[in-house]
């Protein structure tokens, strides 16, 4: 996740050398960069935008079966999609899905974050347990939280004798139903327990995030509001959260992303599930293409997907774009 | 207007570079260890066996290879998923990309036909079947589902059979009950083991075709073979009366499951009757390997097993076989291992051990235990019908759809909307 913060930059880096140019003249230090830095565009060219092309292009034809066939078919494969009940369910679990999850990391983050930064003893050891599960990979979340939430095993051994039967990620209940197209509206109860486990392995990102932020706030913010007679809590919440913002911004931006092309996780965890209701598109896709062979079906969701991250990351890079020159 | 097109620019790298980043982690591991070793010239085995019994099975078989041809090196390239769904994905992918793997095991019948023959990516293996002498070692029913327009296209290693009621011996027995040969019989030993509080049937339809492998058998006990057969060739349409009442059955039966069918798979389901949590599973004869190698149960003394319920006399069968893709450079090689893989040597080193019954009517019953001698005897004698759950039956695509349409008809339990599905689905079957 660094990472693309970093590519980011360096991208912005990359154009900036053509604007430089017209003020001063290249010197060897300018070529030297544009050698350097070519190879990566023209990959970047190739293998991103070259490919996303070519997804485009094969979802508007009409190759289903293992024989390719380049010939137009319009925008047939997404009315197909928008009118499965399958694709509708995977959009209402991707919007819940996304929404659950954003709002519980940064609330949990946000907590966590001002509990460590208040200088207690062992605070690098807690910051470790918060940040250790991002290490895994999120097949291993899965698999992990799928026996801690199996009906007959895991946490349910716990929860039986106090009456607790909960069916978790295999309970077919949709909350706050109301029929919408096909499909029935509202919160599927499995999807929850895919929440929980995604919201385990990503606290920990916000809360380093947030670590970072208020150790960027001055002490002299804080004393001044001590100063004039502010509570902790005031503190807290008319200044301190406030200041957060702009980290809240990125999480959201990284969090998005993250979930809306979810794939290893629910594939790990519960697969499409009864009625689909933990399918996510990205599991849609994958057994679309390589296993019904449906190969512009496939590529149709994959650009649904595209189109719904973009719909996120743009706005954010267009304005912190602006925010930053 | 240079710095605004600059900003453009920024940004399309940008969302490009952030797509790029986190979506590579989930393939990445697959493709690295495949496909590299063909310029060796080693010959490739690829299968979905990693489980128990059958993985035994495999390396049996490529022991007695190696024995008879020990300068050709072998590479074990087996993709771990039930039932094949993940090797299949890697398969697609790799053929799709001309670097098909020296032999693949695939199921005989459309999977193989409609599949990879249709698109032009195998060779025909007749000159191999007359050097072997195997145009009458194999059933001629069977030579034909792995034949197109008069040409073969794979030799099939062992078969398996899909319509399997397996049920613990002791439950039944305590119960005083007899195993059900009919539909009727089915419902009444279902209503008494409720009663007592016993799962009457288990099912564990994590991965969907668990749930398609029983609405097949349902399917074939209430149409009948011929019937069965006609449904894949356009001949008889799903929304029949006797589809119908097939789907009015299969929804009947799914009152009488586990509640946590959804979380498990069928090695799961299986676990249930193995305990006595559940009486009765349909499914193929592989359960009979999971039980004896993994559960350590005996065959007629902890579980009994009968046809399901009015198929006696019928065989859903399955095949794994093995086909030679075009544009492989070591064919001769390839050739040599599909002869020890058809020879009968090879189908008894390998059978018992993976839990099957070998392909070839002339192969040597004394090595395989009690239920594979009574299947081996069946399967030369019973009608054979294709498996649309494993992909004899119907292409993958129509699979798929099948799959995705009981995944939700076991939930939503709606006989209309499914036998639509099926309809619309079946559209793509007529060619």
């Amino acid at each position: 996740m660094m990472v693309e913060t970093v590519n980011v930059t360096t991208a912005e880096k990359a154009t900036a050398v053509p604007t430089v140019r017209k003020k001063r003249k290249w010197t060897a230090d300018h070529w030297l960069a544009a050698v350097f830095l070519a190879p990566s565009v023209i990959l970047i060219f190739l293998f991103v935008y070259g490919f996303i092309g070519w997804t485009g292009y094969v979802s508007v034809s009409n190759w289903n079966s293992l024989v390719p066939d380049w010939s137009f078919a319009g925008l047939k494969n997404y009315q197909y999609l928008f009118q499965d009940f399958r694709f509708q369910a995977d959009l209402r679990n991707t919007l819940v899905f996304t929404v659950l999850f954003i709002a519980v990391v940064i609330v949990l983050g946000q907590l966590l974050a001002i509990l460590l930064d208040q200088k207690l003893r062992g605070e690098s050891l807690f910051r470790n347990i918060f940040f250790f599960p991002m290490a895994l990979s999120f097949v291993v979340t899965g698999v992990v939280w799928q026996w801690l939430f199996n009906p007959s095993t895991g946490v349910n051994l716990f929860l039986k004798p106090l009456g607790l039967d909960s069916k978790w990620y295999t309970d077919t209940t949709i909350l706050g139903g109301f029929q919408w197209g096909k499909i029935e509206f509202g919160v599927p109860l499995a999807m929850i327990a895919v929440v929980v486990a995604a919201v385990w392995q990503m606290t920990g990102f916000a809360v380093a995030m947030y670590l970072a932020g208020l150790r960027a706030i001055p002490d002299e913010v804080r004393e001044a509001a001590r100063m004039d007679g502010a509570t902790e809590f005031q503190l807290y919440w008319k200044i301190v959260l406030p200041l957060l913002r702009p980290i809240t911004a990125s999480v959201i931006i990284i969090m998005a992303h993250i979930s809306l092309k979810i794939f290893d996780l629910v594939y790990a965890m519960t697969g499409p599930g009864a009625n689909f209701v933990t399918d996510v598109p990205g599991v849609y896709m994958f057994e679309t293409t390589f296993r019904g062979n449906y190969y512009a079906n496939g590529a149709a969701i994959a650009i649904v997907m595209l189109l719904s991250v973009a719909m996120f990351i743009v706005p954010y890079l267009v304005s912190s774009r602006k925010g930053g020159s | 207007m240079r710095k605004k097109a600059s900003a453009w620019l920024a940004l399309a790298l940008g969302v490009g570079m952030a797509l790029s980043g986190c979506s590579s982690s989930s393939s990445s591991s697959d493709d690295a260890n495949q496909g590299s070793q063909k310029a060796g010239e080693k010959l490739e085995i690829f299968s979905w066996w990693t489980g128990a019994g059958e993985e035994d099975g495999l390396k049996a078989l490529i022991k007695l290879f190696q024995e008879k041809y020990p300068d050709i090196e072998i590479e074990n390239a087996a993709v771990a998923g039930g039932a094949g769904t993940n090797a299949k994905a890697v398969l697609a992918s790799r053929m799709q990309g001309n670097d098909p793997p020296s032999t693949f095991q695939v199921h005989g019948g459309a999977e193989l036909n409609e599949g990879w023959v249709a698109a032009g990516k195998m060779e025909p293996l007749n000159d191999l079947y007359e050097q072997e002498g195997w145009m009458d070692k194999f059933p001629k029913a069977l030579i034909d589902m792995v034949s197109k327009d008069g040409n073969i296209y794979s030799v099939p290693v062992n078969i398996h059979r899909g319509n399997v009621l397996w049920y613990n011996k002791k439950v039944f027995a305590d119960n005083g009950l007899q195993p059900p040969k009919t539909f009727d019989e089915f419902f009444q030993v279902a209503d008494q083991l409720k009663a007592k509080g016993i799962t009457p049937l288990a099912l564990g339809d994590k991965e969907p075709w668990t749930a398609t492998h029983l609405f097949e058998t349902v399917l074939l006990g209430t149409l009948g073979t011929d019937n069965y057969q006609k449904l894949w060739t356009g001949e008889l349409s799903f929304d029949d009366p006797k589809v119908k009442q097939a789907v009015e059955t299969f929804k009947k039966m799914l009152g009488y499951i586990n509640e946590d069918h959804s979380s498990r798979n069928w090695q799961d389901a299986a676990q249930l009757v193995a305990e006595g949590k559940a009486a009765m599973y349909v499914m193929g004869d592989w359960a009979k390997g999971y039980f004896v190698n993994d559960l350590k149960l005996k065959v007629n003394e902890d579980f009994g097993y009968v046809p399901t319920p009015n198929t006696d006399g019928k065989f859903m069968v399955i095949t794994d076989t093995f086909g030679l893709p075009k544009g492989v450079k070591n064919s001769d090689d390839v050739k040599k291992f599909l002869a020890v893989l058809g020879s009968v040597e090879g189908q008894d080193v390998f059978n018992p051990l993976k839990g099957s019954i070998p392909a070839r009517i002339d192969a040597d019953p004394s090595k395989y235990d009690e239920y594979g001698k009574q299947t081996m005897q069946d399967f030369k004698t019973a009608e054979l019908a294709p498996s649309l759950a494993h992909g004899s039956a119907a292409p993958e695509g129509f699979v798929t759809k099948v799959n995705q349409a009981v995944n939700i008809f076991v939930t939503q339990k709606d006989v209309n909307s499914f036998t639509d599905t099926l309809v619309s689905a079946a559209a793509e079957l007529k060619k």
